[in-house]
């Protein structure tokens, strides 16, 4: 009836993740009870939870990634603080809790922060760059958004239902197969990734389409602002990648199963084949991450040095140079598994070129801040740290790129350091300058500034503390992933790194108070003419929040730095007094559709990694009839009339019109 | 120096002009079919590049039979050309329905997919039976790696033309309630993108697994 569950899956032998998943289950249960009473409910679900809007369905992905941020430190810093207790002792983790959590802390970082944060940005801002109402497939955007949703929650619940995988981030095996992983914790991580890589998946085909099919008029693939085409080849990457992903778990999962020998040590199984298909995939993962990032990076690079990009269309050609070298690189990550010299060589003169597009990226960012009129803005901060972190973790990356030279680094500390170098250095500071610079197109209200920095000198200072001695620790030759250790030399480097964690934890806290402050005092830092930072593209050409339809009449672009221009002719011309012809506007209509469908997968998740087969039934029913009812609906779309659109647009030109007036402009 | 580069001369920082003059103008948001029809299409593509992580398993997996029996001794090429023969047909069929709908005869296009249905049915069942026998001569899936890519390979195919057909009878549903909507036509083009997706797929099938496998 319930399959492999029963009261024995419940870990009440181990406090720690009993404690953390009742503190967890209180909070939300909490949360849930004050929005229920409190009568929240109906608005939630009538605004957020059935939303088809992008930029609600960016910001809830932002606000996932946040959430799972918090979770996937708290694993950080047990290991850190596990890692400089463990001399010659056991410390306070058990080697098998060890596991779980430093496979899940990279799980989760990767899978369930940095593609929701990425994602959810573009969600947010693309379409307002690209000057059109919505992404392509509004529904399948809620959709996505929900299926990730329910592969972060299916990790969390391992937490107190059975266990999480031991196998590190990637389950390689033969470690991962039923025989040497017989509990549920790979199964776990298995379907979680299956069900969010369908999210993902969606989130890639509907960006994709959008980018290349819904642009404003005039807006030619080289007027799009760089984010735009970041985002292109990221997404582009997400179609072509995740499907290997897919294909490599589900062949993990019928070895585990259904007794298969795609991986096992038996009948003709290939180990090396996974690690072949994973990294196939892994590869441009990490491109798909940081790509946005770059995209990032070069939107408030310009706009808070005040001078268009500089080499805009080598920025293009870099962009898409690495989209293409990314799937040619995959086997550095196992150069000691065997492949020979001839290929490692190839290889390994494949990861060094990819390092030159990069290059370029970093000499047009230098670049266009030479001469401009630099604003040390909080983005700007994360934009600064970010170039001279990404430049140590590029050069160690091409250190390690060098076949003999990773024979002696590989699985040390030093790569640890490696990618935690690039991630943090490049995706999550690329991610918090974007959170800071669009904070206030999404909510209307700007962050707090000398929070915000708080925030960023702390991560930085931090970021530098907790991993540059995992450089000096992989030198001294400790491997990753240890639970307790033995040399002394090693000892005084890991308290520094346990030091840095705590940096980082200052950070976040001030990340927090941050927001919370900045909630709280929303009205001084209110943003009334949807331009805050004197942008340069056409997502500041409208309202913050934008309304629903974004721009009453859709924009007509001329060049890059669509609304540079637009203001400079204003400025010209003062301001444009003809008012423009109103039309109706159609809009997608909310559907609950990607909830449902989401429930009925976390349904069938939960009820494949525990082998409940009529749950697994339940759940694949639902879906499909979740979806055939979508499919009934008479009417996708309502009307908002002309006259309405003339109300929002008319308040949103008075409020600038008097803005203007106030600051004494022309 | 300063002043020069914020002052921005121009409207034209980088110099694209050149690019307008190569009539790479753009007049906007393209047409809900073609950005559905478009969006379909990236699709298929990325389910092709699943297919083909199967594929190349297949190749690395093919002579690892354990001692077990190879292609060359259970595949049946004569069973495997009916069912191209039915898959083929079917697309045939699923062409004339789409043409069946653009000019919005709704018995054409019922027939159309109900034949196409037919087919669907035919092949998966002569491939349920492959499937059958196999197991049933002890070349199951779990045999070894080579029977694993196999039936993984050829069954993820067959699946995906399972959730064709349930995708076939709820359109015939929506068309018979709905009649042909704007938004159910589109569906209709996907749906024979899909199926003609299939088919190329698999020829790709029929090639790699049936003909170099059973020359193997």
């Amino acid at each position: 009836m319930l399959g492999k569950l029963g009261w024995s899956v419940i870990p009440f032998d181990q406090p720690i993740p009993l404690f953390v998943g009742a503190v967890v289950l209180v909070v939300i249960l909490g949360v849930i009870a004050w929005v229920i009473v409190a009568g929240h409910f109906p608005y939630l679900w009538r605004e957020w939870i059935t939303s088809v809007d992008h930029k609600r369905i960016g910001v809830m992905y932002t606000l996932l990634a946040m959430v799972m941020l918090l979770r996937g430190f708290s694993d950080a810093i047990m290991m850190r603080a596990q890692q400089a207790i463990a001399y010659h002792s056991n410390g306070y983790l058990p080697p098998e809790h060890f596991n779980q959590i430093f496979s899940a802390h990279g799980t989760i970082m990767i899978f369930f922060v940095g593609m929701p944060f990425v994602i959810g940005l573009m969600n947010l801002v693309v379409p307002l760059q690209l000057g059109v109402r919505d992404v392509a497939f509004p529904t399948l955007n809620s959709v996505g958004f929900w299926l990730t949703a329910t592969g972060a929650l299916l990790v969390n619940i391992s937490l107190v239902v059975g266990e999480f995988a031991r196998t590190g981030w990637l389950p390689y095996p033969p470690l991962s197969e039923l025989t040497y992983s017989p509990g549920v914790g790979v199964d776990y991580y298995l379907w979680s990734l299956e069900i969010s890589g369908v999210g993902t998946l969606v989130a890639g085909i509907n960006l994709v389409t959008t980018v290349l099919k819904l642009r404003t008029k005039g807006m030619t693939y080289l007027r799009m602002p760089m984010f735009c085409w970041t985002t292109l080849a990221s997404n582009l990457l997400i179609v072509a990648a995740f499907p290997i992903l897919t294909a490599t778990l589900a062949m993990l999962i019928l070895d585990r199963n259904f007794g298969f020998h795609f991986f096992t040590n038996e009948a003709g199984g290939n180990v090396m084949m996974f690690m072949n298909l994973i990294w196939a995939w892994g590869h441009p993962e990490v491109y798909i991450l940081v790509l946005p990032a770059f995209g990032i990076f070069s939107e408030v690079v310009s706009t808070f040095s005040c001078k268009p990009l500089f080499g805009y269309r080598s920025m293009v050609l870099a962009t898409m140079a690495i989209c293409l070298i990314s799937f040619m690189v995959w086997l550095h990550h196992f150069f000691t598994m065997g492949a020979g010299p001839d290929v490692n060589a190839i290889f390994g003169i494949a990861s060094m070129i990819i390092a030159v597009p990069t290059g370029v990226k970093i000499y047009n960012w230098l670049f266009t801040m030479y001469g401009g009129r630099i604003r040390f803005a909080t983005p700007m901060m994360w934009s600064i740290g970010f170039m001279v972190t990404f430049i140590i973790g590029g050069l160690t990356g091409v250190l390690v790129a060098v076949p003999p030279a990773d024979f002696l680094l590989h699985n040390s500390l030093f790569l640890v350091a490696h990618f935690h170098n690039v991630i943090i250095g490049g995706v999550l500071f690329g991610a918090f300058a974007g959170y800071n610079y669009w904070f206030p197109k999404a909510f209307g209200f700007r962050l707090h500034e000398g929070l915000g920095k708080a925030a960023f000198w702390f991560w930085l200072s931090g970021f530098y503390f907790a991993f540059m001695p995992l450089y000096a620790l992989g030198f001294l030759g400790m491997t990753r992933r240890m639970q307790h250790y033995d040399v002394a030399q090693w000892r005084p480097w890991l308290i520094a790194a346990a030091f840095g964690a705590i940096l980082i934890l200052i950070g976040i806290i001030f990340q927090v108070a941050q927001l919370v402050v900045s909630i709280r005092r929303r009205a001084e830092l209110r943003d009334r003419t949807g331009d805050p930072w004197d942008g340069r593209s056409l997502e500041w050409a409208t309202a913050s929040p934008p309304p629903a339809f974004n721009f009453a009449i859709s924009p007509n672009v001329t060049g890059v730095d669509a609304y540079w221009a637009i203001k400079a002719h204003a400025k010209q011309q003062d301001l444009e007094k003809r008012e423009p012809d109103y039309a109706d506007i159609e809009m997608p209509r909310n559907s609950p559709t990607g909830f449902v469908c989401a429930f009925f997968a976390t349904v069938m998740g939960f009820a494949l990694i525990w082998h409940i087969w009529w749950m697994v039934a339940v759940g694949g029913v639902g879906a499909f009839a979740t979806f055939v009812a979508f499919a009934w609906r008479d009417h996708d779309e309502y009307v908002i009339p002309a006259a309405e659109v003339a109300r929002i647009d008319r308040a949103i030109i008075a409020e600038r019109r008097a803005l203007l007036g106030l600051a004494g402009s022309p | 120096m300063v002043d020069a580069t914020i002052a921005y001369p121009h409207s034209d920082p980088h110099h694209l002009r050149g690019m307008e003059a190569l009539g790479i103008a753009h007049s906007g948001p393209a047409s809900k079919r073609i950005a559905t029809g478009y969006g379909f299409w990236i699709f298929i593509l990325s389910d092709m590049v699943m297919f083909s992580a199967f594929f190349a398993t297949y190749a690395v997996l093919l002579g690892q039979t354990a001692g077990g029996p190879s292609g060359r001794e259970l595949f049946d090429l004569r069973n495997v050309a009916i069912e191209t023969a039915f898959l083929l047909a079917s697309s045939f069929t699923c062409g004339l329905a789409s043409i069946a709908a653009d000019t919005r005869s709704t018995i054409w296009f019922q027939l159309g997919l109900a034949v196409t249905c037919v087919f669907g049915l035919g092949f998966l069942t002569i491939e349920g039976r492959e499937f059958a026998s196999l197991v049933a001569r002890g070349a199951g899936p779990t045999r070894s790696a080579f029977l694993s890519a196999f039936f993984t390979l050829v069954g993820c195919h067959g699946l995906h033309v399972s959730a064709g057909i349930l995708w076939l009878l709820t359109m015939m549903a929506q068309v018979f309630a709905k009649g042909f909507r704007p938004d159910i036509l589109r569906r209709i083009l996907c749906f024979a993108l899909f199926w003609h997706a299939l088919d190329i797929i698999w020829i790709a099938v029929f090639t790699v697994v049936y003909l170099i496998g059973s020359a193997a």
